[in-house]
């Protein structure tokens, strides 16, 4: 009773998904901001090691994620779209579309990290590397992380699950796009400026 | 008359009773040694101070894990709707760990610390002398036996009744309580190694499996004496659980800055464990959020104060006197100091020592057959217990924490040979050591009004 209230004073909110999950999306969004404000504080006392650093990375490699994540987040997007209408299939398939575009970000980025090691950079090789390598690894966790909660979300709705409470759905979708917003600060901070 | 939903939840009796008479020995040992800090002779001969610290250590540990297990045979029962699976095997298990427990203590205070050594045998299996995991080699075995029994003895409740997820999380904390204590058998020669592996039981103990222990007991508590929806209180639960996971775990790094570990850990251990205090933020949040939320006064006003208190207290203790000195770099001036032992104070008694005072102010008016609630007067001795203890707790930590400032300030700070040595500045810190002693009177003196409690029945008119 106390959870159907609390349900319908949210969606008169027009906050999309759950409290708690937008609980835990600001505890991470904080640790990146962690993260990225003590990147960019130790970029600024050391300037000659972040921009040589900077120079040994890949910045196609980093731009097709940009694009691999955004295009998946868009995909993510139509879905919800589909199950707003009650297209249960529609919505299945933009679900795996996405769920290609994450596997094309992992991909690259295992092959970028494979070709700092061979030439024998590693997290120990100087602060910029190891703010480097902690920083895209946490991300890179996280967005397996979201696709595990999009394969949770893609079989609840191929079980049709969502029919009359979308919630669960719009919760997941939320985080998804906090793992690419999150890279679209990360991208230009680390690979670009 | 009982007034139990299932009779074997009785079984929690002897393991909080037990609990309780060993955390007033603590305070006893905490108040022996804090007045050895300032008169260093006293009892000098007969109780010295590396004997009082481990005994001090060594007894709060074992009251937790005894009211940690009371705790799971009191909630477990009553989650999984069902009876316990044996509480035969549950009072064995106490004898067997009581009697473990006081010979070892016993054996503490009455031969020297080599000699318990030689006569367990630890020359045959050495795990002895390293701090909080002194126990003889024969006492480690006895707690994992005793473990095992436990977990058996719960999980198989948990098997045969209802899955809550509140029993999960805590079936979850349990065992991994019992698994990261394994480590405690791993004894390398190399220091640095020693210390690093020795940090997998301390740390993630009381920062990580523990706080799901915490977590799933307070969550039980909300339910029952607000009567929130379960969905609810269960949801917060996974949020909180998964940040304390995430955090703690990584947060290890904290203990690894100069260990001769490699330098990322100190990216790793302060940003991590910078973050930790955010699921008791999440809890306190909860906490109070929920009760605000009631939608029943539940009789039993000390049991509600005692959980929003372990959410404050937690908070504070854990949360704020942690960050204090988390940083790598201010870690680098402070580690090993009185703001650890400050830290180390409100974190245990906030998060650890009231949860499972939370727990048994709840449990023990039914396991009594007194009720939904103790009398009125008995649950004002009990807030008197309440506020007199955490008060006073709230004072010894400030206290150490002016103790810890100034002790850094003379003996790390300075950089050109004008530093004082540890003893001269122990000398500096007496005001503060006294103080702290004060206050810890006023402890004891809080802990006999809350056993007085106890003893207060309803006068009959």
């Amino acid at each position: 009773m106390n959870n159907a209230i609390e349900i319908s004073t949210l969606e008169d909110k027009k906050l999309p998904g759950d409290l708690a999950m937008w609980f835990f999306i600001l505890a991470e969004l904080t640790v990146f901001a962690i993260f990225f404000i003590s990147f960019a504080v130790t970029e600024q006392l050391n300037p000659e090691m972040f921009s040589q650093g900077k120079a040994q990375l890949h910045p196609v490699a980093g731009l097709i994620n940009t694009l691999a994540l955004i295009t998946s987040s868009f995909f993510v997007a139509l879905a919800l779209n589909a199950i707003h209408q009650g297209k249960r299939k529609v919505s299945v398939s933009w679900l795996i579309t996405a769920q290609a575009f994450a596997i094309l970000y992992l991909i690259v980025k295992m092959w970028e990290y494979q070709s700092l090691f061979n030439v024998g950079i590693s997290l120990e090789t100087n602060t910029f590397f190891t703010l480097y390598f902690l920083i895209t690894a946490f991300h890179f966790l996280h967005v397996i992380l979201g696709m595990i909660i999009l394969s949770y979300i893609t079989f609840r709705t191929y079980k049709g699950a969502y029919r009359s409470n979308v919630s669960g759905f719009e919760a997941g979708a939320s985080y998804w796009h906090m793992v690419d917003l999150l890279w679209i600060i990360l991208f230009p901070l680390i690979y670009v400026i | 008359m009982s007034t139990l939903k299932f009779q074997s939840q009785a079984v929690a009796k002897p393991y909080f009773v037990f609990a309780l008479i060993l955390f007033a020995g603590q305070i006893l040992f905490g108040l022996i040694m804090g007045l050895q800090y300032v008169v260093g002779d006293f009892l000098a001969g007969a109780i010295p101070f590396n004997v009082a610290r481990m005994v001090h250590t060594n007894l709060l540990i074992v009251w937790l894990l005894f009211g940690f297990m009371g705790a799971a045979y009191y909630l477990i029962p009553e989650e999984a709707e069902t009876e316990l699976h044996s509480p035969k095997l549950a009072i064995a298990l106490f004898w067997i760990f009581a009697a473990a427990g006081v010979l070892t203590i016993l054996g503490y205070l009455l031969v020297p610390y080599s000699t318990l050594a030689h006569i367990t045998g630890n020359e045959y299996f050495p795990t002895m002398g390293r701090e909080f995991l002194e126990q003889p080699t024969i006492t480690k075995i006895g707690i994992v036996i005793v473990a095992l029994g436990f977990l058996f003895n719960i999980g198989m409740t948990i098997l045969k009744g209802r899955k809550t997820v509140i029993n999960m999380v805590l079936l979850t904390g349990l065992v991994g309580l019992a698994v990261f204590f394994l480590f405690s058998f791993y004894n390398p020669a190399n220091i640095a190694l020693d210390k690093y592996f020795w940090w997998f039981v301390v740390h993630l103990w009381v920062e990580g499996v523990w706080e799901l222990i915490m977590g799933a007991i307070l969550a039980f508590i909300l339910i029952k004496t607000t009567g929130v929806d379960r969905e609810v209180i269960e949801k917060w639960l996974y949020v909180i659980i998964a940040m304390a996971l995430i955090t703690g775990i990584l947060g290890t790094g904290h203990h690894f800055y100069w260990l001769a570990t490699p330098e990322y850990w100190q990216w790793v251990g302060s940003i991590f464990s910078a973050l930790e205090p955010l699921p008791f933020f999440a809890m306190v949040l909860y906490a109070f959020n929920m009760v605000n939320r009631r939608r029943r006064e539940h009789p039993n006003k000390a049991a509600t104060l005692w959980a929003l208190g372990t959410a404050v207290m937690a908070f504070l203790g854990a949360g704020v006197w942690g960050f204090l000195h988390t940083l790598a770099p201010v870690n680098y001036y402070t580690h090993g100091s009185q703001i650890t032992a400050a830290h180390g104070h409100m974190a245990f008694y906030g998060a650890y020592a009231m949860i499972v005072m939370t727990i048994i102010s709840y449990a023990m008016p039914k396991i009594r057959g007194i009720g939904e609630a103790n009398c009125n007067r008995a649950q004002v001795w009990e807030m008197w217990g309440f506020w007199l203890m955490t008060v006073a707790m709230v004072f010894i930590t400030l206290f150490l924490t002016g103790a810890g400032v100034l002790q850094v300030w003379l003996q790390r700070l300075p950089e050109t040979g004008e530093a004082l040595s540890f003893m001269a500045t122990q000398d500096k810190l007496s005001i503060f050591y006294w103080l702290r002693e004060i206050a810890g009177v006023f402890f004891l003196i809080g802990l006999l009004a809350y056993f007085r409690s106890f003893f207060i029945k309803e006068k009959i008119a």
